[in-house]
C-alpha cells in the first residue's frame, strides 16, 4: 500500500505528460494505434495480394508515408480555419471539375484527370473532403435542424459537384460524395419527414433513373451482380472469381501467401478494389473478422469524436467523414462479395493505390482536428 | 455572425447529435452485419462448394498423347520418327471473341482454310479448357510475331508437340503410308480417351494397318494453371505408354536401288525374301513427300497430287492390276507338270501360231512377226520359259482347261489378296467358269483360255501377287505370305506359312532349269541380264498388252501413244542354287520387258552384293 502511494505521483506525472506530448501535435493517439493497426495488416494481405512482390509494398508503404504525415499536418490545422477555408476550396474545386471536361485527360473512356505542370491530380477526390466541409461551414452558423431554405441550399452545394462528376462518367465517387453531403445534414438533425421524403423519391426514381439516367455498362454491372453466370466470362467473371476466393477461405484460410484464386490470377484487380477476397481466401473469415472488428473500433472512435466535439462545424464534419469512410467499406465489402454491384471504390486503407488513401487520411487528419480541438477548449 | 450564435440551441443540438450518432451506430451495425452474414454464407455454409469451385479452378486435367512408335527397315535405318514442332492451339473459353482472334491470328500467320476447319471440328468435341490446335509447324519467325502479340491474345497458346517425321519423304512413300490429322468420320470411330491428345493418326499403309501399336495408351496429368492456361507445376501425372517401335524387312538400299532403277517411269517394284516373306523393297512411282500430308496438305498440293495423269498416290504395288503376261509362264509350267499332262519333256509343234481344233483364229506367237516362223519345230518346256513360246502355252492351257489352270495358279497366289500388312490391296483376277459366271454373267469360251495361257484376257495380277507367286518358286513350294513387318519391340514376327505345294523336286528343277535359261542361255529373252552377273539369277520377261490389237494387225512400239505402249514386266529369284529374293517388276508403258529386267538385276545387286554390286 505504501509502495502504491509512493509511486503514484510518479505514474500521475507520466500520464499528465503523454496527452500532453499526443495533445500538442493535435494527434488522437487511439485513432492513430488503429489506423496503423489496420495500415500494418493491409500491408501484410498487400505483399501477398500482389504475388510476394516486395516492391508492390514498398511502394504502398511510401504512399502510407505520405498519407500520414499529410493527416499529421491536417491535424495541425485548426477548424476554424478548415471552415474559412471550405468554401474557397469548394470554388477551386468546381472550377477543377468544369476544367475536366474541358481539357480533362482520361483513361478507360472515362475523364477524371487534370494535368497541371507534369502533375496528375483527380479534382473529384478533393471534392470527397471539400463537399462535407462546405457543407458544414454552410450550416454551422444556423440554427439547426436547418431551416428548409439552407436545406435547399445544402442540396445545390452537394447536387452540382456531384452532377459533374456524374458526367465523367464516375458513378462510385459522384455518389460517395452526394453521401457524403447528405451525412452532413442527417447528422445536422434534418426532419424525419426530409428523410422519408427523400428516401421515397429516391425508391420512386429508381425506374426513370434506370431507363434515362444509367448507362449500359451501369446497367450491366447491376445484372450482373444478381446473375453473374448469365456472363461468366465476362463481367460476371469477376464477381464469380471473387466470391469463389472468398468461400474456398473458409474459417482458417488458405494460410498467407497461399490463395490460389489470387496467385493463379483468376481473382482480378486482386491487389486493388478486390484486396478483400484475397484477405478473405487466405485468412478466412477469421481474417475478415479482425478486419472488421478493425474498421468497427475506428468507426467507433470516429463517432466518438464527434459526440465529443465542441462546436456544430466539428460535430457535423465529424459525423459526415465516418459514415463515409462506412460507406467505404460496407460498398467495397458487399460488392466484392456479390451483395451490391461493381463500382470502383477501393477497400479503405488496404486496396493498393494512393489517391484513395491520401484523401482518406487527410480526412482522419481533420477527425484527429475536430478530436484535439476540444482537448484545447477544455484544458 | 453574433446573432445566429444567439438563436443556436447548444444543448438541443448536441441531443440530436447525440440521438442521430446512436441512429448512426445502428445504421452502421446493422450494415457490417448484412456483410458479415454474407461472408459467413460464403465461407461457412457454402464452403464445400466454393471449395471445389477453386479446386476446379486451379486444377486441369490434361490428356497426355503417346509418343508414336517408330519405324526402322530390316537394318536399323530411321523410316518414320517424331519431331519436335511447334504449334498454335486455342483455349475457347479463355478467348473472349473467337473469331475476333481468329481473325487477328490470320494477320499474324497464314492458316489455311482446312486449318480452320479442323480446328473447328476438333473443338466441337474437345473437353472443357482443352487446347485445340490450329495451326503446327509454327516457323521460328510466326513464332516471334505470336510471342510479341500474345499478351493480346489470351487462350492462344504455342507450345512443342511431336509430330510425325519421314526422313526419306518420297522413298517410302508407298511401303509406309503416311499419318495425317484426325478427321470427323476417323474421330467417331477412335476411342475418344486415348486419341484426345492426339491430332494424327495413321490414314494408309503401315501407318493405319499398325496404328494400334504404333499409337500407344494415352496418360494423363492433373496440373496446376493459372488462368491464362500457363501450367505452373504438375500434381499428378500417369504417364502415357508410348507406341510401340516397329522393324520392317524393307532394306534402305534395296528400296533406294528400286526407286533409282525406276526413275522417272511409273511402275512398281516389289522384293520379297522368300524365306520369310519379309517385304525387302515395295516401291511405286511416281510416289509424294508424305510429309505433306502430316500437318494436313494444302488443297493446291493435294488437287496437284489427285489431278496427276500419273496418278501418284496410287500405289501401283497393291493396287495396280496387271496382265501378268509372259511372267505366268513358270507357274503354268508348273500347273502342267503337276497336272501329270506334261512332262519336262514334252514337246509342241510350234509353227508361230496356234490355233483350236475347229476354229479359223490363229493365235499368234509374238516371234512370228519378228521371224516369220516359230521358235522350233518342236518345243519342249525349258526352252518355252527361255524363248517364252506362246505356242507352247496355248497348248497347255487348252490341255488344262481354265477351271484345272485356277486350281493350279491360285496357290501361287492369284487372285486373292496376299495378306500383305499395308491397306488397299487389291485382288486382281484369276478367271475361271465360276468367276466369269458371277462376275460377267456369261459362260466361258474355250478362246479366253488360250489368252489365260500366256497370262492375258482376264487375268489380272498385282506386283505384290507377282511378288509372291515368283518367291513360292524360290522356296520350291513353301508359302509365306508377304509382310512387312520383322519385328514388333525387337521381338521377331513370324507369320506360319499357308499350305506349301507339295511336289517332285524334278518339276522345280525343270522350272529353275527354264527360268535360269531365260538369263544365262543364249537365246534367253533376258540374256542381256547375264553380263557381267556374279550369282545365277531365274527370271522370267512379260509383256502386257495395254490396248487390244486387231487379228492380223502389227504392234509397232514408235508409232503408238507412249500411254499405249506395253507394260513390261520382269519377275526373278537369285541365287538361282538357294534363292534369297524374289522380284517383280512392273513398267508401265515400257514398251516389253527389257523396261523392266535391268531393273531387277541392280535390285538383285544391291541386294546380294552389297553397294559393291
Amino acid at each position: 500500500m505504501g509502495d502504491y502511494v509512493r509511486q503514484l505521483p510518479q505514474g500521475s506525472s507520466d500520464m499528465a505528460r503523454a496527452p500532453s506530448l499526443a495533445m500538442r501535435f493535435h494527434i488522437d493517439v487511439p485513432l492513430l494505434l488503429l489506423l496503423m493497426a489496420l495500415t500494418s495488416y493491409g500491408l501484410f494481405v498487400l505483399y501477398s495480394a500482389s504475388g510476394g512482390e516486395m516492391s508492390a509494398v514498398i511502394r504502398q508503404g511510401r504512399f502510407f508515408l505520405i498519407a500520414y504525415v499529410l493527416m499529421i499536418a491536417a491535424a495541425q490545422v485548426s477548424l476554424q480555419r478548415f471552415a474559412r477555408w471550405a468554401p474557397w476550396l469548394y470554388a477551386m474545386g468546381i472550377a477543377a471539375l468544369v476544367a475536366v471536361a474541358f481539357v480533362g485527360v482520361g483513361a478507360k473512356g472515362a475523364q477524371r484527370w487534370l494535368e497541371i505542370a507534369g502533375f496528375r491530380f483527380q479534382p473529384s477526390e478533393i471534392m470527397k473532403l471539400t463537399v462535407p466541409l462546405t457543407l458544414a461551414w454552410y450550416l454551422a452558423d444556423r440554427t439547426l435542424p436547418p431551416q428548409l431554405r439552407y436545406l435547399l441550399g445544402s442540396l445545390a452545394l452537394l447536387g452540382v459537384p456531384a452532377f459533374l462528376i456524374l458526367r465523367q462518367p464516375d458513378l462510385g465517387t459522384a455518389l460517395l460524395i452526394a453521401a457524403s453531403g447528405l451525412f452532413v445534414l442527417f447528422m445536422a438533425g434534418i426532419g424525419w419527414r426530409y428523410i422519408f421524403g427523400a428516401v421515397v423519391a429516391a425508391v420512386s426514381s429508381a425506374w426513370p433513373a434506370w431507363q434515362f439516367v444509367l448507362k449500359d455498362y451501369q446497367k450491366q454491372r447491376i445484372l450482373t451482380m444478381f446473375n453473374p453466370d448469365s456472363d461468366k466470362l465476362g463481367a460476371g467473371w469477376n464477381i464469380i472469381q471473387s466470391k469463389t476466393a472468398i468461400g474456398s477461405g473458409g474459417w482458417s484460410g488458405k494460410g498467407w501467401m497461399h490463395g490460389t484464386q489470387s496467385h493463379l490470377d483468376f481473382l482480378p484487380e486482386s491487389h486493388t478494389d478486390f484486396i478483400i477476397a484475397v484477405l478473405a481466401e487466405e485468412f478466412g473469415l477469421r481474417g475478415v473478422l479482425i478486419l472488421l472488428g478493425l474498421y468497427l473500433l475506428i468507426l467507433l472512435r470516429g463517432f466518438w469524436i464527434g459526440v465529443q466535439a465542441q462546436t456544430s462545424f466539428g460535430r457535423m464534419i465529424a459525423g459526415s467523414l465516418t459514415l463515409t469512410f462506412f460507406v467505404y467499406i460496407f460498398v467495397n465489402m458487399g460488392m466484392v462479395a456479390g451483395l451490391l454491384p461493381v463500382v470502383g471504390v477501393p477497400l479503405p486503407l488496404v486496396s493498393a493505390g494512393g489517391t484513395s488513401l491520401v484523401t482518406l487520411m487527410a480526412g482522419f487528419g481533420i477527425l484527429m482536428a475536430v478530436s484535439t480541438e476540444r482537448r484545447m477548449v477544455t484544458v | 455572425m453574433p446573432h445566429s450564435i444567439a438563436i443556436k440551441d447548444q444543448n438541443r443540438e448536441v441531443r440530436i447529435y447525440g440521438a442521430r450518432t446512436v441512429l448512426a451506430i445502428l445504421i452502421v451495425l446493422g450494415c457490417l452485419g448484412i456483410v458479415l452474414m454474407r461472408y459467413f454464407s460464403l465461407q461457412i455454409t457454402d464452403y464445400e462448394v466454393y471449395k471445389v469451385q477453386s479446386e476446379r479452378n486451379r486444377v486441369q486435367l490434361q490428356s497426355l498423347p503417346p509418343k508414336r512408335g517408330l519405324i526402322f527397315d530390316r537394318n536399323g535405318v530411321l523410316l518414320a520418327d517424331n519431331r519436335p514442332s511447334y504449334v498454335l492451339s486455342i483455349v475457347s473459353e479463355r478467348v473472349e471473341d473467337l473469331e475476333a482472334t481468329l481473325t487477328e491470328i490470320q494477320t499474324l500467320l497464314p492458316i489455311s482454310q482446312s486449318d480452320l476447319d479442323n480446328f473447328r471440328k476438333k473443338r466441337k468435341w474437345s473437353r472443357a479448357y482443352e487446347a485445340v490446335p490450329l495451326r503446327f509447324r509454327l516457323t521460328e519467325e510466326e513464332r516471334a510475331r505470336l510471342a510479341v502479340n500474345r499478351y493480346r491474345m489470351p487462350g492462344v497458346v504455342v507450345d512443342a508437340r511431336l509430330l510425325r517425321h519421314y526422313p526419306h519423304g518420297e522413298l517410302f512413300s508407298h511401303a509406309l503410308g503416311y499419318v495425317g490429322r484426325i478427321n470427323e468420320r476417323e474421330s467417331y470411330d477412335l476411342d475418344e480417351e486415348d486419341y484426345r491428345g492426339t491430332f494424327h493418326v495413321g490414314k494408309v499403309g503401315v501407318e493405319k494397318y499398325y496404328e494400334d501399336i504404333l499409337h500407344g495408351d494415352a496418360g494423363f496429368q492433373n496440373v496446376e494453371a493459372d488462368a491464362h492456361g500457363r501450367v505452373l507445376r504438375v500434381l499428378e501425372r500417369h504417364n502415357p505408354t508410348p507406341g510401340t517401335d516397329l522393324t520392317l524387312h524393307l532394306d534402305i538400299a534395296v528400296q533406294q536401288a528400286a526407286f533409282d532403277a525406276l526413275g522417272d517411269r511409273r511402275g512398281a517394284v516389289v522384293a520379297i525374301d522368300p524365306l520369310t516373306g519379309g517385304v525387302l523393297a515395295l516401291v511405286s512411282t511416281p510416289g509424294f513427300d508424305t510429309n505433306l500430308f502430316v500437318n494436313g496438305i494444302s488443297s493446291v498440293d493435294y488437287s496437284a497430287l489427285r489431278d496427276s495423269p500419273d496418278v501418284p498416290l496410287f500405289n501401283r504395288a497393291v493396287q495396280g492390276q496387271y496382265p501378268p503376261g509372259s511372267t505366268i509362264k513358270p507357274m503354268m509350267s508348273m500347273a502342267g507338270l503337276q497336272s501329270g499332262l506334261v512332262t519336262p519333256e514334252t514337246t509342241v509343234p510350234d509353227p508361230g501360231w496356234y490355233r483350236l481344233p475347229g476354229d479359223s483364229h490363229r493365235y499368234r506367237d509374238w516371234i512370228l512377226r519378228i521371224r516369220g516362223t516359230g521358235h522350233a519345230p518342236e518345243v519342249d518346256m525349258h526352252m518355252a520359259i527361255r524363248e517364252s513360246c506362246d505356242t507352247y502355252f496355248y497348248d497347255l492351257a487348252r490341255k488344262l482347261t481354265i477351271d484345272r489352270m485356277y486350281d493350279y495358279l491360285h496357290p501361287f497366289g492369284f487372285g486373292e489378296r496376299t495378306g500383305l500388312d499395308t491397306t488397299s490391296e487389291r485382288r486382281g483376277v484369276l478367271p475361271s467358269t465360276r468367276w466369269k459366271r458371277e462376275a460377267r454373267a456369261q459362260p466361258w469360251y474355250p478362246g479366253e483360255t488360250i489368252s489365260a495361257g500366256i497370262g492375258q484376257g482376264y487375268m489380272l495380277s498385282t506386283p505384290i501377287q507377282l511378288a509372291m507367286a515368283t518367291s513360292v518358286i524360290a522356296t520350291r513350294g513353301v508359302r509365306h505370305p508377304p509382310r512387312f513387318v520383322r519385328s514388333i519391340n525387337d521381338e521377331l514376327i513370324v507369320i506360319p506359312p499357308l499350305e506349301p505345294i507339295v511336289t517332285e523336286d524334278a518339276y522345280w528343277d525343270a522350272i529353275y532349269g527354264g527360268m535360269r535359261a531365260v538369263v544365262h542361255e543364249n537365246k534367253g529373252t533376258a540374256k542381256a541380264l547375264a553380263k557381267g552377273i556374279q550369282y545365277e539369277m531365274g527370271g522370267k520377261t512379260g509383256t502386257a498388252q495395254v490396248i487390244g490389237i486387231a487379228q492380223g494387225e502389227i504392234y509397232k512400239e514408235d508409232e503408238v501413244d507412249e500411254r499405249h505402249r506395253h507394260h513390261g514386266l520382269f519377275i526373278a529369284i537369285a541365287p538361282l542354287e538357294a534363292p534369297t529374293i524374289a522380284v517383280a517388276i512392273i513398267v508401265e508403258n515400257g514398251g516389253g520387258s527389257s523396261a523392266a529386267s535391268p531393273i531387277a538385276r541392280k535390285v538383285i545387286d544391291t541386294w546380294l552384293l552389297g553397294d559393291a554390286g
